[in-house]
Protein backbone atom coordinates (compact mmCIF):
# COMPACT_ATOMS: atom_id res chain seq x y z
CA UNK A 1 0.00 0.00 0.00
CA UNK A 2 2.63 2.46 1.13
CA UNK A 3 5.05 1.56 -1.64
CA UNK A 4 2.28 1.93 -4.21
CA UNK A 5 1.64 5.42 -2.98
CA UNK A 6 5.34 6.36 -3.09
CA UNK A 7 5.62 4.98 -6.60
CA UNK A 8 2.63 7.04 -7.64
CA UNK A 9 4.13 10.10 -6.03
CA UNK A 10 7.39 9.56 -7.86
CA UNK A 11 5.58 9.38 -11.19
CA UNK A 12 3.38 12.37 -10.50
CA UNK A 13 5.96 14.69 -9.10
CA UNK A 14 9.31 13.87 -10.55
CA UNK A 15 9.08 11.67 -13.62
CA UNK A 16 8.62 14.37 -16.28
CA UNK A 17 11.16 16.88 -14.98
CA UNK A 18 13.75 14.16 -14.46
CA UNK A 19 13.08 12.75 -17.92
CA UNK A 20 13.54 16.16 -19.54
CA UNK A 21 16.67 16.83 -17.47
CA UNK A 22 18.13 13.49 -18.54
CA UNK A 23 17.32 13.98 -22.22
CA UNK A 24 18.64 17.54 -22.37
CA UNK A 25 21.68 17.28 -20.11
CA UNK A 26 22.79 13.77 -19.24
CA UNK A 27 22.38 12.16 -22.66
CA UNK A 28 24.33 14.81 -24.63
CA UNK A 29 26.99 14.89 -21.93
CA UNK A 30 27.61 11.13 -21.97
CA UNK A 31 27.30 11.10 -25.74
CA UNK A 32 29.72 13.97 -26.08
CA UNK A 33 32.39 12.33 -23.96
CA UNK A 34 31.96 9.09 -25.90
CA UNK A 35 32.22 10.82 -29.28
CA UNK A 36 35.63 12.27 -28.44
CA UNK A 37 37.04 8.73 -28.47
CA UNK A 38 35.60 7.93 -31.89
CA UNK A 39 35.98 9.25 -35.44
CA UNK A 40 32.64 11.08 -35.12
CA UNK A 41 32.11 13.61 -37.92
CA UNK A 42 28.89 15.18 -36.69
CA UNK A 43 26.71 12.47 -38.21
CA UNK A 44 28.06 9.05 -37.39
CA UNK A 45 30.89 7.35 -35.55
CA UNK A 46 32.33 4.25 -37.21
CA UNK A 47 35.22 3.28 -34.96
CA UNK A 48 37.04 4.02 -31.73
CA UNK A 49 40.20 6.07 -32.10
CA UNK A 50 41.45 6.35 -28.51
CA UNK A 51 42.91 9.69 -27.61
CA UNK A 52 43.50 10.87 -31.19
CA UNK A 53 41.08 13.79 -30.92
CA UNK A 54 42.70 15.04 -27.74
CA UNK A 55 46.19 14.71 -29.20
CA UNK A 56 45.06 16.65 -32.27
CA UNK A 57 43.44 19.33 -30.09
CA UNK A 58 46.60 19.90 -28.11
CA UNK A 59 48.72 19.97 -31.27
CA UNK A 60 46.65 22.91 -32.46
CA UNK A 61 48.65 26.05 -31.56
CA UNK A 62 45.56 28.27 -31.72
CA UNK A 63 43.99 26.14 -28.98
CA UNK A 64 46.95 26.85 -26.70
CA UNK A 65 46.71 30.54 -27.52
CA UNK A 66 43.00 30.47 -26.67
CA UNK A 67 43.65 28.67 -23.39
CA UNK A 68 46.25 31.25 -22.39
CA UNK A 69 44.04 34.14 -23.42
CA UNK A 70 41.05 32.65 -21.58
CA UNK A 71 43.09 31.97 -18.45
CA UNK A 72 44.32 35.54 -18.37
CA UNK A 73 40.83 36.84 -19.02
CA UNK A 74 39.35 34.73 -16.20
CA UNK A 75 41.94 35.84 -13.65
CA UNK A 76 41.88 39.54 -14.52
CA UNK A 77 38.09 39.71 -14.84
CA UNK A 78 37.65 37.90 -11.51
CA UNK A 79 39.86 40.39 -9.72
CA UNK A 80 38.45 43.45 -11.49
CA UNK A 81 34.76 42.54 -11.27
CA UNK A 82 34.95 41.61 -7.60
CA UNK A 83 37.02 44.63 -6.57
CA UNK A 84 34.62 47.00 -8.31
CA UNK A 85 31.51 45.15 -7.13
CA UNK A 86 32.68 45.19 -3.52
CA UNK A 87 33.36 48.92 -3.79
CA UNK A 88 29.89 49.51 -5.20
CA UNK A 89 28.37 47.45 -2.40
CA UNK A 90 30.18 49.57 0.18
CA UNK A 91 28.87 52.72 -1.45
CA UNK A 92 25.25 51.62 -1.58
CA UNK A 93 25.26 50.24 1.97
CA UNK A 94 26.64 53.49 3.39
CA UNK A 95 24.31 56.02 4.96
CA UNK A 96 23.84 58.00 1.76
CA UNK A 97 20.30 59.12 1.05
CA UNK A 98 20.85 58.47 -2.66
CA UNK A 99 21.91 54.85 -2.15
CA UNK A 100 18.83 53.27 -3.70
CA UNK A 101 18.99 55.25 -6.89
CA UNK A 102 22.72 54.56 -7.16
CA UNK A 103 22.03 50.85 -6.75
CA UNK A 104 19.49 51.02 -9.57
CA UNK A 105 22.04 52.62 -11.89
CA UNK A 106 24.79 50.13 -11.06
CA UNK A 107 22.51 47.22 -11.73
CA UNK A 108 21.10 48.27 -15.11
CA UNK A 109 23.85 46.87 -17.39
CA UNK A 110 23.26 43.48 -15.83
CA UNK A 111 19.72 43.36 -17.14
CA UNK A 112 20.81 43.50 -20.71
CA UNK A 113 22.23 40.63 -22.66
CA UNK A 114 25.93 40.48 -23.45
CA UNK A 115 25.35 40.78 -27.17
CA UNK A 116 23.56 44.11 -26.89
CA UNK A 117 26.15 45.38 -24.38
CA UNK A 118 28.91 44.22 -26.70
CA UNK A 119 27.65 46.11 -29.72
CA UNK A 120 27.03 49.23 -27.64
CA UNK A 121 30.69 49.19 -26.66
CA UNK A 122 31.77 48.29 -30.14
CA UNK A 123 30.20 51.57 -31.22
CA UNK A 124 31.92 53.38 -28.37
CA UNK A 125 35.39 51.97 -29.07
CA UNK A 126 35.20 51.97 -32.86
CA UNK A 127 33.34 55.20 -33.51
CA UNK A 128 32.56 57.44 -30.57
CA UNK A 129 35.97 57.42 -28.87
CA UNK A 130 37.89 57.53 -32.15
CA UNK A 131 35.99 60.55 -33.39
CA UNK A 132 36.34 62.37 -30.06
CA UNK A 133 40.04 61.51 -29.83
CA UNK A 134 40.68 62.91 -33.28
CA UNK A 135 38.82 66.06 -32.48
CA UNK A 136 40.68 66.75 -29.25
CA UNK A 137 43.94 65.13 -30.27
CA UNK A 138 43.76 62.42 -27.64
CA UNK A 139 46.43 59.88 -28.57
CA UNK A 140 45.12 56.97 -26.46
CA UNK A 141 41.91 56.47 -28.43
CA UNK A 142 42.86 57.66 -31.91
CA UNK A 143 43.13 54.12 -33.17
CA UNK A 144 40.23 51.86 -32.13
CA UNK A 145 41.14 49.66 -29.17
CA UNK A 146 39.52 46.74 -30.90
CA UNK A 147 42.17 46.70 -33.62
CA UNK A 148 44.95 45.92 -31.17
CA UNK A 149 45.06 42.58 -29.33
CA UNK A 150 46.29 43.97 -26.01
CA UNK A 151 43.90 46.87 -25.93
CA UNK A 152 41.06 44.65 -27.11
CA UNK A 153 41.75 42.47 -24.08
CA UNK A 154 41.26 45.45 -21.80
CA UNK A 155 38.16 46.44 -23.73
CA UNK A 156 36.75 42.98 -22.98
CA UNK A 157 37.61 43.44 -19.32
CA UNK A 158 35.99 46.88 -19.15
CA UNK A 159 32.75 45.63 -20.68
CA UNK A 160 32.73 42.54 -18.46
CA UNK A 161 33.21 44.65 -15.33
CA UNK A 162 30.47 47.00 -16.46
CA UNK A 163 28.17 44.06 -17.12
CA UNK A 164 28.70 41.85 -14.08
CA UNK A 165 29.69 44.15 -11.25
CA UNK A 166 26.05 45.08 -10.60
CA UNK A 167 25.11 41.46 -10.01
CA UNK A 168 28.08 40.76 -7.75
CA UNK A 169 27.31 44.00 -5.93
CA UNK A 170 23.96 42.49 -4.91
CA UNK A 171 25.78 39.41 -3.59
CA UNK A 172 28.11 41.61 -1.52
CA UNK A 173 25.24 43.78 -0.29
CA UNK A 174 23.53 40.65 0.99
CA UNK A 175 26.74 39.69 2.78
CA UNK A 176 27.28 43.14 4.26
CA UNK A 177 23.78 43.52 5.68
CA UNK A 178 23.86 40.03 7.16
CA UNK A 179 26.52 41.18 9.65
CA UNK A 180 24.96 41.70 13.06
CA UNK A 181 24.64 45.35 14.01
CA UNK A 182 25.84 44.81 17.60
CA UNK A 183 29.19 43.43 16.41
CA UNK A 184 29.74 46.62 14.45
CA UNK A 185 28.65 48.80 17.35
CA UNK A 186 31.02 46.99 19.68
CA UNK A 187 33.93 47.66 17.33
CA UNK A 188 32.92 51.29 17.10
CA UNK A 189 32.85 51.60 20.87
CA UNK A 190 36.30 49.99 20.99
CA UNK A 191 37.45 52.80 18.73
CA UNK A 192 38.21 50.82 15.57
CA UNK A 193 38.58 52.98 12.47
CA UNK A 194 36.21 52.33 9.54
CA UNK A 195 39.06 50.77 7.52
CA UNK A 196 40.01 48.51 10.41
CA UNK A 197 36.37 47.48 10.91
CA UNK A 198 36.14 46.67 7.23
CA UNK A 199 39.28 44.57 7.11
CA UNK A 200 39.11 42.73 10.41
CA UNK A 201 35.38 42.44 11.02
CA UNK A 202 33.22 42.95 7.97
CA UNK A 203 35.25 41.03 5.38
CA UNK A 204 35.88 37.93 7.54
CA UNK A 205 32.24 37.81 8.58
CA UNK A 206 30.99 37.98 5.01
CA UNK A 207 33.55 35.63 3.50
CA UNK A 208 30.75 33.46 2.17
CA UNK A 209 29.71 36.27 -0.17
CA UNK A 210 33.24 36.27 -1.58
CA UNK A 211 33.11 32.51 -2.11
CA UNK A 212 29.89 32.87 -4.10
CA UNK A 213 30.86 35.95 -6.09
CA UNK A 214 34.30 34.54 -6.96
CA UNK A 215 32.71 31.28 -8.05
CA UNK A 216 30.15 33.05 -10.23
CA UNK A 217 32.77 35.27 -11.88
CA UNK A 218 35.09 32.32 -12.43
CA UNK A 219 32.35 30.36 -14.15
CA UNK A 220 31.17 33.43 -16.05
CA UNK A 221 34.70 34.13 -17.24
CA UNK A 222 35.17 30.66 -18.66
CA UNK A 223 31.77 30.64 -20.31
CA UNK A 224 31.91 34.18 -21.73
CA UNK A 225 30.74 34.19 -25.31
CA UNK A 226 28.22 36.94 -26.03
CA UNK A 227 30.39 39.94 -25.18
CA UNK A 228 33.35 38.34 -26.94
CA UNK A 229 31.34 37.80 -30.10
CA UNK A 230 29.68 41.20 -30.18
CA UNK A 231 32.65 43.29 -29.08
CA UNK A 232 35.72 41.86 -30.79
CA UNK A 233 34.30 38.94 -32.77
CA UNK A 234 37.56 37.20 -31.84
CA UNK A 235 39.58 39.70 -33.86
CA UNK A 236 42.07 40.98 -34.71
CA UNK A 237 43.31 37.76 -36.36
CA UNK A 238 41.40 35.44 -33.98
CA UNK A 239 43.71 36.62 -31.21
CA UNK A 240 40.97 37.59 -28.77
CA UNK A 241 38.98 34.38 -29.06
CA UNK A 242 37.92 33.04 -25.68
CA UNK A 243 37.48 29.31 -25.35
CA UNK A 244 33.72 29.29 -25.99
CA UNK A 245 34.11 31.03 -29.29
CA UNK A 246 37.07 28.86 -30.21
CA UNK A 247 35.00 25.71 -29.71
CA UNK A 248 32.07 27.17 -31.59
CA UNK A 249 34.30 28.09 -34.53
CA UNK A 250 36.10 24.77 -34.57
CA UNK A 251 32.89 22.74 -34.62
CA UNK A 252 30.29 24.80 -36.41
CA UNK A 253 32.36 26.98 -38.74
CA UNK A 254 35.17 24.56 -39.62
CA UNK A 255 33.26 21.31 -39.16
CA UNK A 256 35.84 19.75 -36.83
CA UNK A 257 33.36 18.01 -34.59
CA UNK A 258 35.86 15.58 -33.09
CA UNK A 259 38.42 18.12 -31.93
CA UNK A 260 35.71 20.68 -31.15
CA UNK A 261 34.04 18.30 -28.74
CA UNK A 262 37.38 17.22 -27.21
CA UNK A 263 38.19 20.86 -26.54
CA UNK A 264 34.74 21.24 -24.98
CA UNK A 265 35.46 18.30 -22.66
CA UNK A 266 38.82 19.86 -21.78
CA UNK A 267 36.99 23.10 -21.02
CA UNK A 268 34.57 21.25 -18.72
CA UNK A 269 37.46 19.64 -16.82
CA UNK A 270 39.29 22.95 -16.48
CA UNK A 271 36.15 24.74 -15.21
CA UNK A 272 35.35 21.97 -12.75
CA UNK A 273 38.89 21.84 -11.35
CA UNK A 274 39.24 25.62 -11.15
CA UNK A 275 35.89 25.94 -9.39
CA UNK A 276 36.72 23.14 -6.96
CA UNK A 277 40.08 24.73 -6.20
CA UNK A 278 38.60 28.20 -5.70
CA UNK A 279 35.72 27.04 -3.50
CA UNK A 280 38.03 24.93 -1.32
CA UNK A 281 40.37 27.87 -0.79
CA UNK A 282 37.56 30.36 -0.19
CA UNK A 283 35.76 28.07 2.26
CA UNK A 284 38.83 28.05 4.46
CA UNK A 285 38.39 31.76 5.08
CA UNK A 286 34.77 31.49 6.07
CA UNK A 287 34.08 32.05 9.73
CA UNK A 288 31.73 29.58 11.35
CA UNK A 289 28.98 31.42 13.13
CA UNK B 1 28.60 63.27 13.64
CA UNK B 2 32.23 64.27 13.57
CA UNK B 3 33.51 66.38 10.72
CA UNK B 4 35.75 63.54 9.61
CA UNK B 5 32.82 61.18 9.21
CA UNK B 6 31.01 63.95 7.38
CA UNK B 7 33.87 64.31 4.95
CA UNK B 8 33.92 60.56 4.43
CA UNK B 9 30.26 60.62 3.56
CA UNK B 10 30.79 63.40 1.04
CA UNK B 11 33.61 61.54 -0.66
CA UNK B 12 31.47 58.39 -0.84
CA UNK B 13 28.66 60.40 -2.37
CA UNK B 14 30.99 61.99 -4.88
CA UNK B 15 32.54 58.69 -5.96
CA UNK B 16 29.11 57.07 -6.13
CA UNK B 17 27.70 59.75 -8.40
CA UNK B 18 30.66 59.63 -10.75
CA UNK B 19 30.42 55.86 -10.99
CA UNK B 20 26.66 55.95 -11.52
CA UNK B 21 27.25 58.42 -14.32
CA UNK B 22 29.85 56.12 -15.88
CA UNK B 23 27.47 53.16 -15.66
CA UNK B 24 24.61 54.83 -17.49
CA UNK B 25 26.62 56.97 -19.87
CA UNK B 26 26.90 54.32 -22.62
CA UNK B 27 23.10 54.04 -22.71
CA UNK B 28 22.78 57.78 -22.79
CA UNK B 29 25.23 57.97 -25.67
CA UNK B 30 23.30 55.37 -27.64
CA UNK B 31 20.00 57.11 -26.98
CA UNK B 32 21.25 60.56 -27.97
CA UNK B 33 22.73 59.26 -31.19
CA UNK B 34 19.60 57.34 -32.08
CA UNK B 35 17.88 60.70 -32.47
CA UNK B 36 20.51 62.19 -34.74
CA UNK B 37 21.16 62.22 -38.45
CA UNK B 38 24.06 60.10 -39.66
CA UNK B 39 26.08 63.16 -40.53
CA UNK B 40 25.73 64.62 -37.02
CA UNK B 41 26.82 61.36 -35.43
CA UNK B 42 29.98 61.21 -37.49
CA UNK B 43 30.75 64.83 -36.79
CA UNK B 44 30.47 64.56 -33.04
CA UNK B 45 28.91 61.60 -31.22
CA UNK B 46 28.86 63.58 -27.97
CA UNK B 47 26.83 66.50 -29.20
CA UNK B 48 23.18 67.03 -28.37
CA UNK B 49 21.09 66.55 -31.53
CA UNK B 50 20.47 69.80 -33.39
CA UNK B 51 17.54 68.35 -35.28
CA UNK B 52 15.71 65.47 -33.66
CA UNK B 53 14.64 62.71 -36.01
CA UNK B 54 12.50 59.69 -35.23
CA UNK B 55 13.19 58.24 -38.66
CA UNK B 56 15.89 55.97 -37.26
CA UNK B 57 13.36 54.30 -35.01
CA UNK B 58 10.88 53.80 -37.81
CA UNK B 59 13.56 52.17 -39.95
CA UNK B 60 14.87 50.03 -37.11
CA UNK B 61 11.41 48.86 -36.05
CA UNK B 62 10.80 47.64 -39.56
CA UNK B 63 14.18 46.21 -40.48
CA UNK B 64 14.78 44.26 -37.29
CA UNK B 65 11.17 43.04 -37.25
CA UNK B 66 10.90 44.43 -33.77
CA UNK B 67 7.35 43.39 -32.96
CA UNK B 68 7.84 39.89 -34.26
CA UNK B 69 11.01 39.31 -32.25
CA UNK B 70 9.50 40.95 -29.18
CA UNK B 71 6.54 38.58 -29.42
CA UNK B 72 8.85 35.61 -29.87
CA UNK B 73 10.91 36.64 -26.86
CA UNK B 74 7.81 37.07 -24.71
CA UNK B 75 6.25 33.75 -25.75
CA UNK B 76 9.45 31.78 -25.25
CA UNK B 77 10.31 33.41 -21.92
CA UNK B 78 6.82 33.20 -20.42
CA UNK B 79 6.22 29.59 -21.44
CA UNK B 80 9.68 28.39 -20.39
CA UNK B 81 9.54 30.12 -17.02
CA UNK B 82 6.01 28.92 -16.24
CA UNK B 83 6.84 25.33 -17.12
CA UNK B 84 10.09 25.52 -15.17
CA UNK B 85 8.19 26.70 -12.10
CA UNK B 86 5.60 23.99 -12.60
CA UNK B 87 8.07 21.13 -12.97
CA UNK B 88 10.86 22.15 -10.63
CA UNK B 89 8.58 23.02 -7.72
CA UNK B 90 7.04 19.55 -7.90
CA UNK B 91 10.38 17.85 -8.29
CA UNK B 92 11.83 19.80 -5.38
CA UNK B 93 8.83 18.92 -3.21
CA UNK B 94 9.27 15.25 -4.00
CA UNK B 95 13.01 15.31 -3.36
CA UNK B 96 12.72 17.30 -0.14
CA UNK B 97 9.89 15.24 1.34
CA UNK B 98 10.94 11.74 0.33
CA UNK B 99 13.86 10.87 2.56
CA UNK B 100 15.30 7.98 0.60
CA UNK B 101 18.65 7.09 -0.85
CA UNK B 102 17.59 7.64 -4.44
CA UNK B 103 16.27 11.15 -3.76
CA UNK B 104 19.59 12.06 -2.19
CA UNK B 105 21.48 10.86 -5.26
CA UNK B 106 19.12 12.62 -7.67
CA UNK B 107 19.57 15.86 -5.77
CA UNK B 108 23.33 15.44 -5.79
CA UNK B 109 23.35 14.87 -9.56
CA UNK B 110 21.21 17.98 -10.08
CA UNK B 111 23.54 20.14 -8.01
CA UNK B 112 26.67 18.77 -9.67
CA UNK B 113 25.22 19.32 -13.13
CA UNK B 114 25.22 23.07 -12.54
CA UNK B 115 28.97 23.17 -13.09
CA UNK B 116 28.72 21.76 -16.63
CA UNK B 117 29.11 24.60 -19.11
CA UNK B 118 26.66 24.63 -21.99
CA UNK B 119 29.59 24.68 -24.40
CA UNK B 120 30.54 21.18 -23.27
CA UNK B 121 27.16 19.91 -24.46
CA UNK B 122 26.29 22.00 -27.45
CA UNK B 123 27.98 19.98 -30.19
CA UNK B 124 26.45 16.54 -29.49
CA UNK B 125 23.35 18.42 -28.48
CA UNK B 126 22.86 19.96 -31.90
CA UNK B 127 23.67 16.72 -33.68
CA UNK B 128 21.22 14.71 -31.61
CA UNK B 129 18.32 17.13 -31.56
CA UNK B 130 18.44 18.35 -35.16
CA UNK B 131 15.21 16.55 -36.16
CA UNK B 132 13.36 17.85 -33.11
CA UNK B 133 14.59 21.37 -33.80
CA UNK B 134 13.56 21.34 -37.46
CA UNK B 135 10.14 19.98 -36.52
CA UNK B 136 9.35 22.82 -34.10
CA UNK B 137 12.20 25.08 -33.14
CA UNK B 138 10.33 27.24 -30.61
CA UNK B 139 8.94 24.18 -28.88
CA UNK B 140 12.37 22.58 -28.88
CA UNK B 141 13.93 25.69 -27.39
CA UNK B 142 11.38 25.78 -24.56
CA UNK B 143 11.98 22.09 -23.92
CA UNK B 144 15.74 22.73 -23.73
CA UNK B 145 15.27 25.62 -21.32
CA UNK B 146 13.26 23.36 -19.01
CA UNK B 147 16.11 20.85 -19.10
CA UNK B 148 18.85 23.39 -18.48
CA UNK B 149 16.91 25.35 -15.87
CA UNK B 150 15.69 22.42 -13.78
CA UNK B 151 18.79 22.08 -11.61
CA UNK B 152 19.01 25.63 -10.25
CA UNK B 153 15.24 26.08 -9.90
CA UNK B 154 14.83 22.77 -8.10
CA UNK B 155 17.75 23.63 -5.85
CA UNK B 156 16.15 26.96 -4.89
CA UNK B 157 12.74 25.38 -4.21
CA UNK B 158 14.38 22.53 -2.30
CA UNK B 159 15.98 24.94 0.15
CA UNK B 160 12.68 26.70 0.72
CA UNK B 161 10.56 23.55 1.13
CA UNK B 162 12.97 22.18 3.73
CA UNK B 163 11.86 25.07 5.95
CA UNK B 164 8.14 24.32 5.63
CA UNK B 165 7.08 22.06 8.52
CA UNK B 166 5.95 18.58 7.45
CA UNK B 167 2.97 18.85 9.84
CA UNK B 168 1.25 20.87 7.14
CA UNK B 169 1.49 17.99 4.66
CA UNK B 170 0.36 15.54 7.32
CA UNK B 171 -2.67 17.66 8.22
CA UNK B 172 -3.67 17.82 4.58
CA UNK B 173 -3.19 14.09 4.20
CA UNK B 174 -5.38 13.39 7.25
CA UNK B 175 -8.06 15.61 5.76
CA UNK B 176 -8.03 13.24 2.80
CA UNK B 177 -6.25 15.43 0.26
CA UNK B 178 -4.20 13.59 -2.35
CA UNK B 179 -0.52 14.43 -2.70
CA UNK B 180 -1.11 16.56 -5.78
CA UNK B 181 -4.00 18.49 -4.23
CA UNK B 182 -2.06 19.04 -1.01
CA UNK B 183 0.89 20.36 -2.98
CA UNK B 184 -0.94 22.73 -5.31
CA UNK B 185 -3.59 23.92 -2.85
CA UNK B 186 -1.47 24.28 0.28
CA UNK B 187 2.29 24.07 -0.25
CA UNK B 188 2.69 25.88 -3.55
CA UNK B 189 0.86 29.06 -2.44
CA UNK B 190 3.16 29.19 0.60
CA UNK B 191 6.21 29.32 -1.67
CA UNK B 192 5.35 32.61 -3.35
CA UNK B 193 8.61 34.40 -2.36
CA UNK B 194 10.84 31.69 -3.80
CA UNK B 195 8.62 31.37 -6.86
CA UNK B 196 9.25 35.07 -7.52
CA UNK B 197 12.99 34.46 -7.21
CA UNK B 198 12.90 31.46 -9.54
CA UNK B 199 10.79 33.39 -12.04
CA UNK B 200 13.06 36.43 -12.14
CA UNK B 201 16.35 34.56 -12.33
CA UNK B 202 15.13 32.32 -15.13
CA UNK B 203 13.36 35.13 -16.99
CA UNK B 204 16.54 37.25 -17.06
CA UNK B 205 18.59 34.32 -18.30
CA UNK B 206 16.15 33.20 -20.98
CA UNK B 207 15.29 36.70 -22.16
CA UNK B 208 18.94 37.56 -22.75
CA UNK B 209 20.21 34.16 -23.86
CA UNK B 210 21.98 34.19 -27.19
CA UNK B 211 24.02 31.09 -27.94
CA UNK B 212 21.27 28.48 -27.63
CA UNK B 213 18.67 30.46 -29.63
CA UNK B 214 21.33 31.17 -32.23
CA UNK B 215 21.83 27.45 -32.71
CA UNK B 216 18.16 26.52 -32.57
CA UNK B 217 15.93 29.27 -33.98
CA UNK B 218 15.19 30.23 -37.58
CA UNK B 219 14.65 33.69 -39.08
CA UNK B 220 10.93 33.77 -38.32
CA UNK B 221 11.32 32.73 -34.72
CA UNK B 222 14.20 35.04 -33.76
CA UNK B 223 14.21 36.48 -30.28
CA UNK B 224 15.15 40.06 -29.51
CA UNK B 225 18.88 39.55 -28.80
CA UNK B 226 19.25 37.61 -32.06
CA UNK B 227 17.49 40.12 -34.25
CA UNK B 228 19.35 42.99 -32.59
CA UNK B 229 22.69 41.36 -33.26
CA UNK B 230 21.90 40.55 -36.88
CA UNK B 231 20.39 43.98 -37.47
CA UNK B 232 23.44 45.69 -35.99
CA UNK B 233 25.74 43.59 -38.13
CA UNK B 234 23.87 44.53 -41.29
CA UNK B 235 23.24 48.20 -40.61
CA UNK B 236 26.12 49.28 -38.40
CA UNK B 237 27.10 51.72 -41.16
CA UNK B 238 23.75 53.42 -40.67
CA UNK B 239 24.76 54.59 -37.21
CA UNK B 240 21.48 56.26 -36.36
CA UNK B 241 19.42 53.20 -37.18
CA UNK B 242 21.81 50.88 -35.41
CA UNK B 243 21.55 53.03 -32.28
CA UNK B 244 17.76 53.11 -32.51
CA UNK B 245 17.78 49.31 -32.76
CA UNK B 246 19.84 49.09 -29.57
CA UNK B 247 17.50 51.44 -27.74
CA UNK B 248 14.55 49.27 -28.78
CA UNK B 249 16.34 46.15 -27.59
CA UNK B 250 17.06 47.66 -24.19
CA UNK B 251 13.70 49.30 -23.43
CA UNK B 252 11.44 46.31 -22.65
CA UNK B 253 13.65 44.75 -19.97
CA UNK B 254 14.49 48.11 -18.37
CA UNK B 255 10.80 48.96 -18.02
CA UNK B 256 10.18 45.53 -16.55
CA UNK B 257 13.01 46.11 -14.07
CA UNK B 258 11.86 49.56 -13.01
CA UNK B 259 8.36 48.22 -12.34
CA UNK B 260 9.53 45.18 -10.38
CA UNK B 261 12.75 46.55 -8.93
CA UNK B 262 12.23 45.28 -5.38
CA UNK B 263 11.52 41.74 -6.56
CA UNK B 264 14.54 41.82 -8.84
CA UNK B 265 16.96 42.79 -6.11
CA UNK B 266 15.59 40.42 -3.48
CA UNK B 267 15.26 37.67 -6.07
CA UNK B 268 18.87 37.94 -7.11
CA UNK B 269 20.23 38.18 -3.61
CA UNK B 270 18.28 35.08 -2.57
CA UNK B 271 19.14 33.21 -5.72
CA UNK B 272 22.83 33.95 -5.44
CA UNK B 273 23.32 33.32 -1.76
CA UNK B 274 21.53 29.98 -1.59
Amino acid sequence: MMSKRTAKKFLQFSFLPLAIFTIVLIVPFVNGVYYTFTDWDGFEATKLVGFDNYVKSFQDPTFWATLRFTGLFVVVSMVAVNAVAFGLALIVTSKLRSRNILRTFFFVPNLIGGVVLGVIWQFIFNSALVSIANKYDWELFKESWLNDTNKAFWALIIVTVWQSSGYMMIVYITGLISIEQDVLEASQIDGASPVRTLLTIKIPLMAQAFTIALFLTLRGGFMAYDVNLALTGGGPFRETELISMHIFQDAFANGNFGTGQSKAVVMFIVVALAALFQVTISKRYEVQR
Amino acid sequence: MSSRAHLGKRITFFVGVILAFAYVFPFFLVFVNSLKLKYDILKNPLSIPTTITWDNFQQALEKMNFYRSLTNSIIITVLSVSLLIFFSSMLAYYLARTKKKHTKYIFLILVTSMIVPFQALMIPFMARFAPFVSWNNRGALIFFYIGFGTALSTFLYHGFISNIPTEIDEAASIDGASDLVAFWKIIFPMMRPITATVAIINALWIWNDFLLPRLVLTDESQTLPLSTYLFYGQYSIEYGQAMAGLVLAVIPIVIFYLVLQKQFISGISQGAVK
